[in-house]
């Protein structure tokens, strides 16, 4: 006797009786028309949707490259550096496989970082997606922890010596600090034991937390709804029989297959860096560890990779203040943390770009462009341009334009609730448009 | 639902102590089990071991005598300085890149003027702070070589970095920093432990 009595599957041909079995015991259909088959997103979607799609390929890529590169990895640090180098020259296709790993981890966050300004454009993070932008910036932090976890696995020079900065940066928290770069280093000095638990939480504990995130995350959205580029909301306009959203579309087939377009694109794009630019010029594998770690030869500059730089920029742009790295510190916190308020700093009437006024438009243009040129920065040692003169202290010029960047990426947060208020916006249509 | 007593929607007061009492003691539990975890990754009896503090004799030293300990795998310097020394460091404050320690390189009892505890001994990690070669000490005599504003001090051989007698690091070098003044404390006037701070250690 069947378990519990739904409608049998019909439209699967051959599998119609196993799937009516399966339904019977495992709410296989119901999930199905929740999240794809009866999931309705929005007609409009444009190139900016690609993103959450491909951040999902990317993890399920470094997932799965992961997997196959602890097979032959040891996480010792007499022996890590030898066994990434065996991976490279003596394992079959072991430079694919690592290759792959370590341009996933760049276009992770470029997907990432690109997901997110998608959220600036269009209000995406906005009333009722406030849950959903909140769980999208914890999948962030933890997505920075999962790679900064990782880039001391290799033990080259930047590995241990950027490891050795950010572990410090603990230890200038007032009181416990001190103690707890010990605890997390397990040592007094970045070593194997940094090395032994880096890799733990690098290969099980932060992938686990990752993908109930990214559930949790799916599961939000799927409640709330998808945004799109008009921000305005599909659910206001429902065919009164059907229930159905007017611009609506069921997000299978339109947009798996549009997803799937967008994937083969970015995989093209993907494998000709893994093919002909692994390194990206030395951003996404710094060259400097090509070089075994060495405790007692720090390397001349020391820089994280590009994706943390824009925040490495801010720590950097902060002078000690009462003999104290740790107002830097705290500043290079908040740049980060100060994202979970954005749906409540946000006050404009209308969500999308397309919408705002010019204030809008310019504070946010100008925010990428200090995002930007602060990861430049962080890239480069702080000399990178030379010093003003003595009329001006012969302060180095990068740092002045890293201070002014800082004042502006935290001026683009602390002042929208009023510049976004005060902006002159443009009617939202009643139906999403083109 | 209904409760023994017949009666629906109340809430038995009773019950619900008991559940709060059970749940703050699971979660005391709960707590407790995890501290062990959390303990593990404090370092382990082996490091702590490996990263003892380092006990110095320094009575026997003669004035301008230098020794060299190891500590947590790296060189320690202790120099006994010289009245002519300590000279030679508040002549090279105009030639020095961070004359009052301003860059954390030293614990607090070491920022002043000669970067020790007392005046007479300097106690250094002996590792150049640019790629962690181990400097040589050259006296002020060496001025032929060190060039005439040369007060005495270190000078690394790798790549040229030059530093006074206090470890404060010349300017136009490629060192960065000045050289790190370990933590350290007298356990009397002749013995230094290296490595900890904390009195009774």
């Amino acid at each position: 006797m069947a378990a519990t009595q739904k409608e049998p599957v019909t439209g699967a041909g051959p599998l119609n009786g196993i799937l009516t079995w399966v339904d019977e015991r495992f709410p296989l259909i119901e999930n199905w028309r929740a999240h794809l088959s009866r999931y309705y997103a929005p007609k409009n979607f444009n190139f900016w949707y690609f993103m959450g799609g491909l951040a999902m390929l990317v993890l399920a890529l470094q997932i799965v490259t992961g997997i196959f590169l602890t097979m032959n990895y040891k996480p010792d640090a007499n022996l890590a550096f030898a066994s990434v180098e065996y991976i490279m020259r003596e394992v079959s296709f072991g430079w694919l496989v690592r290759y792959m790993h370590s341009t996933g981890a760049s276009a992770f966050f470029v997907v990432v970082y690109l997901h997110m300004f998608r959220a600036l454009l269009y209000g995406s993070h906005r009333k009722p997606r406030e849950l959903l932008w909140v769980i999208g910036v914890v999948i962030y932090l933890t997505l920075m922890a999962e790679a900064f976890f990782g880039y001391l696995l290799p033990w080259g020079q930047m590995s241990f010596w950027g490891a050795q900065v950010i572990v410090n940066l603990f230890s200038t928290i007032p009181f416990i600090g001190p103690d707890l770069s010990e605890w997390i280093r397990g040592d007094y000095v970045v070593s194997d034991a940094t090395l032994n638990r880096f890799f733990a939480f690098h290969v099980i504990a932060i992938p686990l937390v990752l993908l109930g995130l990214v559930a949790a995350h799916i599961l939000a959205l799927h409640e709330v709804g998808s945004n799109n580029p008009d921000g305005i909301e599909i659910k206001n306009n429902k065919d009164p029989k059907t229930g159905i959203p007017l611009d609506g579309i069921p997000f299978h087939p339109y947009y798996t297959v549009k997803d799937a377009f967008g994937a083969t694109v970015f995989l093209f794009i993907f494998a000709i860096v893994v093919f002909f630019a692994p390194e990206v010029g030395g951003y996404f594998l710094e060259y400097n560890n090509f070089i075994p770690a060495d405790p007692l030869k720090t390397p001349l500059h020391i820089a994280p990779v590009w994706y943390f730089t824009p925040f490495y920029s801010v720590l950097r742009a902060v002078p000690p203040m009462f003999d104290s790295q740790f107002p830097g510190v705290a500043l290079f916190g908040a740049a980060t943390m100060i994202l979970f308020l954005l749906p409540w700093l946000d006050r404009s009437p209308v969500k999308s770009i397309r919408y705002r006024g010019p204030i809008y438009k310019r504070w946010l243009a100008a925010f990428v462009v200090v995002f930007l040129l602060l990861g430049y920065l962080g890239t480069e040692p702080t000399n990178v341009w030379g010093q003003f003169g003595p009329w001006l202290g012969e302060v180095e010029r990068a740092t002045v334009v890293a201070r002014i960047c800082t004042v502006i990426y935290f001026s683009f947060f602390i002042l929208m609730p009023w510049y976004s208020r005060m902006d002159k916006v443009l009617a939202e249509p009643e139906r999403v448009t083109s | 639902m209904s409760n023994p007593k017949g009666k629906t929607n109340e809430m038995d007061g009773g019950r619900r102590s008991l559940l709060a009492v059970t749940v703050t003691a699971g979660g005391v539990a709960s707590v407790a089990t995890a501290l062990p975890f959390a303990a593990t990754m404090l370092p382990s009896d082996r490091a702590k071991a490996l990263g003892a503090p380092v006990e110095a004799d320094i009575g026997s030293m003669a004035p301008g005598e230098m020794q060299i300990l190891e500590w947590r795998g790296k060189p320690v310097w202790i120099v006994r300085r010289t009245k002519e020394m300590l000279e030679g460091i508040k002549k090279s404050d105009a030639n020095v890149a961070d004359p009052n320690s301003r860059v954390p390189q030293q614990p607090e009892y070491a920022k002043n003027e000669f970067r020790s505890i007392k005046d007479e001994f300097a106690v250094l990690v002996g590792v150049c702070t640019h790629l962690g070669c181990s400097p040589q000490m050259k006296t002020s005599d060496a001025q032929a070589e060190m060039g005439a504003n040369w007060g005495g001090g270190f000078y690394c051989p790798c790549h040229g970095s030059k530093f006074d007698f206090a470890g404060r690091v010349y300017k136009g070098v490629p060192a960065p920093t000045n050289l790190e003044v370990p933590p350290y404390t007298y356990l009397s006037d002749s013995k230094i432990l290296i490595g900890d701070d904390k009195k009774g250690a």
